[in-house]
């Protein structure tokens, strides 16, 4: 049981998604109408993604923190000849990520309640996309790993094309195209890899632990000048899904034109696949590489921490602000990946549940006011906390915890970000660390700005003054990320102990590798 | 039990937000008023129980509730320490924080938002107690800016005022300025002292001494060193200069007072904007580690009291004056530690509390009575109708202009004193500073002398036509009958009384020596507060200072024939600033005051076009506009846009006419056997 729990919880949603399948053709069959099982599709999907929820905690249950390595593991032989093997385990790293995944999961489907058409399909898409994502996390073998990587893009390719906004087509496009540019790039490393391990130890596998072992012990050594092109190539396909300035402006296209439901997967799981990549692949393959580019990627950060808040400062559009704003913590999080330091690292891995939680959250506020007006113009609102009290007090919960207020979730991250990287070895790490903050209180002022224009001051709409209360299904989507928020904010060391082993190991790795890079 | 001293009120926070509306105005007063006096009785009980049997320099309890975060070597836990410093808060924060929840139950009476605003000011409460009690930077942050949030939410109580919203907003981002400085701080005193902890902790197994003993350790910088310890004196100071409203980020206080009055009291008067000094004060220990750092604070403080007590000269909003007048009382009170005198400033935080808590909630009442009417030039002969509010606000009102014997007088004394006598600084300066501290305290006379004259005595003026661009509330528009001012209930005016009787006797626990008194509350804080070095002549003679030079220095110094006369020149000065306010505005209440003055200088405007404009149109015209959308998302689509296009110039080679496909392949032959052929 425990060693298949993972599996278990990977491909659940995919037999969901084979259970609305045959449900639609057999009710079809059967006479019944369209509208009349519509809402079947609904609840067979949020009741699979709780279930797979569930089964995700046994993976908390099961796992034994004092352990750095993946565990829960299993390990089945798939195509023998090229040594791809279906292997898959958790670590501290991933373990929170699956969490993130199957704790979004439910909102997402919950947001996605009032769409009328296509509706099995919709549920369909969010529960393979949820496959996908789970996949990313737990793949230790390299062939594995890509290819969940690339099922991931599917689903939210047509999410987004079919029941986005007006600019859909453009906005799918455009955020496949860029994301594929940078996997092919992927692509081609890991194959170079493939063949590089294959040459030096003579076994051919795809196998990352082994082959992250293999480099850690010196049974594989590439050329300095090699490590850089896989590098660039591993980070560039990294960079593009976090997305780390200047690679971010698909982002802003994606989140407007996609549907609530889609945000907030996008936002809350699919960028820290990025982050996530960077901390299993580039740090621990490429340690010496990723030591010497550091600066330069934490110049990248910062500058898109600074950026991002600036230019989010400034958006009309509620959900393009909280789009921007992504890049900007988003950018917190690279920082203090390539800082190398405990409490930066640490502070990382805490910052991308975070972000998914918050930023997941504040789409689904946007969400909840888009259903209501049809629009996301900041300008049309004002006063809206006169008609929706309850509403307003989640979206400034959501909002602060965003902005890094003590005792809520963000703060831990950023504070540890910022701590960490201030103290890290890496050239200029302090002045990086000085400008990442200026970040904080730029978040304060869009948040605050945005939260004080919509919620804030006198009706001026006549549109806004019979504004709904909340739904049951809306206070239960909301309730949750909220609930987290100030969950992780009073007890982060809850979260925090699983992952310490995993994230020193990765950071060790870098550290022994580090002198030698600084010659 | 410390413990309980802050979640009591954080249970009463609960309990008014999720059940306050149902159960009504009468419950949630009794849970808010309820939770807090709790708290005072147990923070009571601690002080005179638990930590004044200790003996004398060991003065400390401390409570360990849970590890907040612990990674790597860094640890901050969530636990509390009482020692004297957070011993005297906790008695004013809870004692004045009582008394202003009960004259808020009349105060809010019949507000929609009851239970909301009791939620919220209980939070505060909560916040304000774990900031002082945090045994570490870090948990005092969590204080910090949970009362930042508090003052955000109660700033913008009034949720359909725009103003309202706009002043909180501003208050909320202008603290966050500060407390990039503070945050910054805390980073840099982690990786100098691998420690953010008020006492010893383990960490990974390993003792690591506080923060405190560590800088107490370092050599003394001199004035002009720019060394770790300025630098972490400083960027601690740009978070007291927030949340203190300080001169360059005090902008946000006068705005402030868009809250409800009792919020305007409690917070931004007795506690919350304390709160800079409280840090300045608990690190001493690294402040006196820094000239440069303490001379900054030194100045910043003298210049902002002066500054500020010019704007609040030329203000008729009876708010707007007071808020100023608690602006210039915070600089006091950083004068006071800059030039070392930390406990003479904590004196002043705890007498200005009573004091100004009392002229706030007096204001209050003066508003509550005029209807909502806050304008000083419309008020006038007030003292008939309200006898109660003008009793206690005169009480006030001599407190903080210096009239002997009142609480006001001994602590302002103490530190002007503390000021000339100080060796902290290059004589020179402190000289200087006395004199600017000296030219302040006769405005503060002026103005506060103007502000009760204008209210209370002279003729009424309730219906002089209102001017233009004058601040008015939404709803009174409109309202052209004459006001009936009356008296506040006694739910109001009775905490008035008691705040009236602390404001008499609050002083007598600090005369000082030279008046014959013991000074109680500098002996009790002196152990908890790190001494001053005397000032260095030069750089390199920085190691040679130490704590006990700075007291034979102070010995020395202490002359108390000088200090009787320069008590004598505050006296002096004190009343004749009440003369010269009482002749002046008895005679032409309504005299022009100057406009830069009554304009604040323009300090809001000039904000306005030199920093946050530009800012914003750089962002949107520049970065967003043209940087985002024309040059990388142009770049981008413009890659995808040239293979598109080689993709359709290619197009005509396949046309899917198989004749032209061979034609093609013909040629193609044809140049590669001539190539063969010919090579």
């Amino acid at each position: 049981m425990s060693s298949s729990i993972i599996t278990i919880t990977t491909f659940f949603p995919t037999v969901g998604a084979i259970v609305i399948m045959l449900y639609s053709i057999i009710q079809l069959r059967r006479g019944k109408s369209r509208e009349e099982i519509r809402p079947h599709y609904r609840w067979i999907a949020f009741i699979v993604s709780m279930i797979t929820f569930v089964f995700s905690l046994g993976l908390l249950l099961g796992f034994d923190s004092s352990k750095s390595e993946a565990q829960l593991v299993t390990k089945l032989s798939w195509i023998q000849e090229l040594g791809v093997y279906y292997h898959v385990g958790v670590d501290g790293i991933s373990l929170w990520l699956v969490l993130l995944t199957t704790f979004m999961v439910p909102g997402a489907v919950m947001a996605s309640w009032t769409f009328l058409k296509r509706v099995h399909e919709l549920m369909i898409f969010i529960l393979i996309l949820e496959t996908g994502m789970i996949g990313v996390f737990v793949s230790l073998d390299l062939f594995l790993f890509y290819l969940f990587w690339e099922i991931v893009l599917i689903p939210m390719y047509f999410l987004i094309g079919i029941y986005g906004g007006e600019n859909r087509i453009y906005a799918a496009i455009k955020f496949v195209v860029y994301t594929v540019v940078g996997s092919l790039l992927m692509l081609v490393a890991i194959i170079a890899l493939y063949y590089l391990n294959t040459q030096a130890t003579g076994v051919t596998t795809f196998d990352l632990v082994e082959i992250t072992n293999n480099i850690a012990s010196g049974k594989l050594v590439i050329a300095r000048n090699f490590q850089w092109w896989m590098w660039l190539a591993f980070a560039l396909a990294f960079f593009i899904k976090v997305p780390l300035w200047p690679f971010h402006t698909w982002l802003p296209d994606a989140h407007t034109e996609a549907p609530t439901g889609a945000s907030v997967l996008l936002a809350g799981v699919l960028l820290k696949m990025g982050t996530y990549g960077l901390m299993r692949f580039n740090l621990p393959l490429f340690p010496e590489v990723s030591y010497q580019a550091a600066p330069w990627v934490m110049l990248l950060a910062v500058i898109g921490i600074v950026y991002g808040a600036l230019v989010a400062m400034v958006q009309p559009d509620m959900k393009k602000l909280v789009a921007y704003s992504s890049v900007s913590h988003l950018g917190f999080i690279v920082l203090g990946i390539f800082a190398f330091t405990s409490q930066s690292m640490q502070g990382a891995l805490y910052q991308m549940l975070n972000h998914g939680i918050s930023t997941g959250a504040l789409f689904l506020c946007v969400g909840i006011l888009y259903d209501r007006r049809h629009t996301r113009d900041i300008d049309e609102f004002g006063g809206v906390a006169q008609r929706m009290p309850r509403y307003s007090t989640m979206f400034l919960i959501t909002a602060m915890s965003s902005l890094g207020l003590p005792l809520l979730n963000g703060f831990v991250g950023e504070f540890l970000i910022l701590l960490g990287t201030f103290s890290s070895t890496v050239p200029g790490a302090k002045w990086f660390s000085v400008i990442g903050g200026i970040g904080v209180v730029l978040s304060a002022v869009y948040l605050l700005w945005m939260i004080q224009r919509v919620l804030f001051g006198r009706i001026t709409k006549h549109e806004n003054e019979e504004l709904d209360h909340l739904s049951i299904r809306e206070r239960f989507s909301l309730l949750p990320p909220v609930a987290m928020a100030v969950l992780m904010g009073v007890t982060p060391m809850l979260f925090l102990k699983a992952s310490f082993n995993s994230v020193d190991s990765v950071r060790a790795i870098v550290e022994s590798q580090s002198s030698r890079a600084a010659k | 039990m410390l413990k309980w001293i802050t979640f009591a009120p954080l249970i009463g926070a609960l309990l008014c937000g999720f059940l306050g509306k149902k159960l009504g105005e009468k419950f949630v007063s009794l849970v808010a008023c309820g939770s807090v006096a709790v708290s005072m009785v147990l923070a009571f009980f601690a002080f005179f129980t638990k930590l004044l049997p200790l003996p004398e320099g060991q003065r400390v309890v401390t409570e360990h509730f849970f590890t907040w975060i612990e990674v790597g070597t860094f640890r901050a836990d969530f636990a509390y320490l009482l020692d004297p410093l957070s011993g005297t808060y906790i008695l004013f924060i809870t004692g004045v924080g009582l008394l202003i929840h009960i004259y808020a139950t009349g105060y809010m009476h019949g507000d929609e938002g009851f239970y909301r605003f009791f939620a919220y000011l209980n939070l505060f409460m909560f916040m304000m107690l774990t900031l002082v009690l945090g045994d570490n930077l870090l948990l005092l942050f969590v204080g910090w800016e949970g009362v930042g949030l508090c003052s955000y939410l109660l700033i913008g109580y009034y949720i359909e005022r725009q103003e309202a919203g706009d002043a909180a907003k501003k208050a909320f981002i202008v603290n966050r300025i500060g407390d990039f400085g503070y945050s910054i701080g805390v980073m840099v005193a982690f990786t100098t002292f691998t420690s953010v902890s008020f006492v010893d902790k383990t960490i990974g197994g390993k003792l690591i001494p506080s923060l405190l003993t560590q800088a107490a350790e370092k050599p003394v910088e001199a004035v002009g060193a720019f060394g770790i310890m300025t630098a972490i004196a400083l960027l601690l100071f740009v978070g007291a200069c927030g949340k203190s409203a300080q001169v360059p980020l005090f902008v946000w206080l006068p705005d402030a007072m868009a809250g409800p009055t009792p919020v305007s009291a409690l917070i931004h008067a007795a506690t919350m904007v304390t709160a800079g000094v409280y840090l300045t004060a608990r690190c001493s220990a690294i402040f006196t580690r820094s000239q440069t750092a303490l001379l900054i604070v030194a100045v910043v403080g003298a210049f902002t009291a002066m500054f500020a007590a010019t704007i609040g000269i030329a203000q008729n909003d009876i708010k707007k004056v007071l808020a100023y007048s608690t602006v210039s009382q915070l600089g006091y009170m950083f004068l006071a530690c800059g030039v070392g005198a930390f406990t003479a400033g904590i004196f002043h935080v705890m007498t200005h509390a009573f004091f100004k808590a009392l002229l706030f909630l007096g204001a209050g009442s003066v508003i509550h009575g005029m209807h909502e009417e806050q304008d000083i030039r419309r008020m006038g002969g007030l003292k008939k109708y309200m006898p109660w509010t003008f009793k206690t606000m005169m009480v006030g009102w001599l407190a903080i202009s210096g009239v002997p014997l009142l609480s006001g007088f001994f602590s302002k004394d103490e530190i002007l004193w503390q000021t000339w006598s100080s060796t902290a600084l290059p004589t020179g300066l402190t000289k200087t500073l006395w004199f600017l501290a000296l030219a302040t305290a006769l405005l503060t006379a002026v103005y506060m002398t103007r502000l009760m004259v204008l209210t209370f005595w002279g003729k009424e003026r309730f219906d002089v036509a209102k001017d233009e661009g004058h601040h008015k509330t939404e709803h009174h528009e409109g309202e052209h009958h004459a006001i009936h001012p009356h008296e506040s209930p006694k739910v109001m005016w009775i905490p008035l009384v008691v705040l009236a009787v602390l404001s008499i006797v609050g002083g007598y626990v600090g005369v000082s020596a030279a008046w014959g008194g013991s000074n109680a509350i500098e002996h009790f804080l002196s152990p908890v507060i790190a001494k001053a070095a005397p000032m260095i002549d030069t750089a390199h003679g920085a190691a040679a200072a130490t704590a006990s030079h700075a007291a034979e220095a102070a010995e020395a110094h202490h002359d108390v024939t000088t200090e009787r006369i320069f008590t004598g020149i505050s006296v002096v000065v004190a009343f004749l600033g009440i003369f010269l306010g009482w002749t002046m505005f008895t005679a032409q209440p309504l005299r022009k005051m100057p406009s830069l003055l009554e304009n604040k200088y323009y300090v809001d405007e000039i904000y306005d076009a030199a920093i946050v404009n530009p800012i914003l149109g750089t962002s949107r015209n520049f970065l967003w506009r043209i940087l985002d959308v024309k040059i990388i998302d142009g770049a981008i689509n413009g890659i995808a846009h040239l293979f598109g296009e080689t993709g359709s110039t290619m197009r005509f080679l396949q046309t899917g006419f198989a004749r032209s496909y061979a034609a093609i392949m013909l040629v193609g032959a044809i140049v590669l056997i001539l190539y063969f052929t010919f090579r």
